[in-house]
């Protein structure tokens, strides 16, 4: 089972290791990280394991929500279904 | 990994086009709960839609967090009341306060099944709902009502219709201090369908089975924002983008669909392939059709381009999901839906164009708020006319006027929320109380003799 984390707005320094230390805190392995300058915004896409999550993955969304607020950032974090649902046959 | 690009667009579509799922609705059949005495059948419909909805709403709000996409609604649909309570001789209301308080305490928003269908006729229990209906209604908040007078297969029953224009209008009497909001919660079709996930139409058909869910989908904004990338295509470049929009929307309902049924334990039933709108801007129905290329919904042109946008978003949404049932189509409530509302307000829009909408998209007069001194006949006869439109043209066709009573055309209702707000709307008057007036059954049409 592997969740995306999206993170979109303005680069700040430091996002990338806050949203890795999350991930760590709840024991979810990072697998890829890319960045990328897509209509005008930054975006960071992370994909990590989340089969061996040492809380209900509910609970890492809410973390997730939580520092997007605290840093003014959009943070997504879903599961990988439904991206693979929408754009593969 | 997944591209970059469709990890993007689906985010923006759920959080810039309003990309959701309208509703999971659980279908729970009743039939084992008939009892004669009316106390002893309350107290097993209260007990088997708690037992069967209990993890409903805690399960669509895990999914919806881990998908991240929205839920709007939770539902549930029951057996046709009028089924469940005719062994009993009593009123049937208390069926509707029971369904209340389950409803209440499974924490869903609306319940659905407070029906009866007399395509053919009234058998025992029927009448006895049916003039229940207003004061079910009126007693409860998120029971819904609806009653199939008419099909393809039986022709339609014009001493329903005639009975269901005083039932309307009684509805929105009882409940004048809450902006008529009980004729809101009532449906009157032809060829209802027995899988259908939306309010205020949703009820659990004889032949379904014990326990099924159903997923609604929607996405108007969604349609709206790909059309806009593509000023310039011609019709059919517009048909490709519209399906395959629809495919993507779909895809999510099926996956929302599966994953629930998994969860809860219950067979997966069907996805409703449907735009459904709501009042919040960027989610209108209408609006697409103005994409499109006309200057107001409602301008000449609106008929065909609906009928380009109802087929494509079912050719897309078809491959998508396993099976599909309910409405399927794009839905045209006025209340419900901002460019419909904006429409009506500024006289684009007529009843008698929305009629003609409905030939040929799923649904339809819906939410459509009428002069509270509109009488009991004429409501009959606007039924009567749907219902004609549904049964020659083999498809579902419903009725959901609101009579504003005390107000006149121009005056607005307003419900706030997901019912959102009409402006009342001019309806012919002259009468059609003779015709209405002779009863007795419009017999099939000559082409629903398939056999």
């Amino acid at each position: 089972m592997r969740a995306v984390v999206t993170v979109i707005g303005k680069d700040t320094v430091g996002i990338l290791a806050k949203v890795s230390s999350i991930c760590t805190e709840y024991n979810a392995n990072v697998i890829e990280v890319t960045q990328s300058v897509l209509q005008d915004l930054f975006a960071m896409i992370m994909l990590v394991d989340i089969s061996k999550l040492n809380k209900d993955f509910t609970e890492l969304v809410n973390r997730m929500n939580r520092l997007g607020e605290e840093l003014g950032l959009q943070i997504h974090t879903m599961h990988e279904e439904i991206f693979e649902s929408m754009h593969r046959i | 990994m997944i591209n970059v690009h469709d990890i993007l667009e689906t985010i923006r579509m759920i959080q810039d086009e309003c990309l959701d799922i309208r509703t999971i609705t659980m279908g729970i059949s009743l039939l084992d709960c008939i009892d004669s005495d009316i106390d002893r059948a309350c107290d097993k419909v209260y007990d088997k839609i708690t037992r069967c909805a209990r993890n409903l709403v805690k399960v669509g709000e895990d999914i919806e967090k881990e998908y991240g996409i929205p839920i709007i609604n939770k539902r549930i649909s029951v057996t046709p009341i009028a089924i469940v309570s005719a062994a009993c001789n009593a009123s049937p209301v208390k069926f509707a306060l029971t369904m209340e308080k389950a409803a209440k305490v499974c924490g869903v928003n609306l319940i659905g099944g407070y029906s009866a269908l007399v395509q053919k006729g009234f058998s025992a229990g029927d009448e006895r709902l049916i003039e229940s209906i207003p004061e079910a209604l009126a007693s409860t908040t998120c029971v819904c009502s609806s009653v199939n007078i008419g099909s393809t297969k039986t022709g339609i029953n014009l001493d329903a219709c005639k009975i269901m224009g005083r039932i309307v209008k009684k509805s929105a009497e009882l409940t004048v201090d809450n902006q008529c909001f009980g004729a809101a919660k009532l449906v009157v079709f032809c060829n209802a369908v027995e899988d259908n996930p939306f309010m205020a139409g949703a009820f659990h058909g004889v032949g379904e089975p014990d326990c099924i869910i159903n997923v609604g989908v929607s996405g108007p904004g969604v349609v709206r924002s790909a059309l806009k990338k593509y000023p310039d295509a011609d019709i059919t470049g517009i048909s490709d983008v519209i399906k395959k929009t629809s495919y993507k929307i779909t895809r999510v309902g099926q996956l929302v669909g599966v994953t629930a049924s998994e969860r809860l334990g219950v067979p997966f039933g069907i996805v409703d392939l449907s735009l459904a709108p709501t009042p919040a801007v960027g989610d209108s129905v209408a609006h697409i059709l103005e994409e499109i290329g006309l200057e107001r919904c409602g301008a000449c042109g609106t008929t065909a381009a609906l009928a380009l946008l109802n087929d494509a978003v079912k050719k897309g949404g078809v491959m998508a999901c396993s099976r599909i049932g309910g409405l399927s189509g794009a839905f045209i409530p006025v209340s419900e839906d901002a460019g419909m509302i904006e429409a009506a307000e500024c006289g684009a829009l007529s009843i008698e164009k929305l009629e003609a909408m409905t030939a040929v998209c799923s649904v339809g007069l819906d939410m459509i708020c009428i002069p509270g001194d509109t009488t009991d006949d004429v409501i009959s006869a606007i039924i009567a006319d749907e219902a004609a439109i549904g049964m020659v043209n083999g498809k579902t066709t419903a009725v959901r006027v609101i009579p504003a009573i005390g107000m006149k055309e121009g005056d607005v209702l307003d419900w706030g929320g997901l019912f959102g707000k009409g402006p009342v709307m001019h309806v012919n008057t002259y009468s059609p109380s003779k015709f209405i007036g002779r009863g007795g059954q419009i017999p099939a049409p000559l082409h629903s003799l398939k056999n």
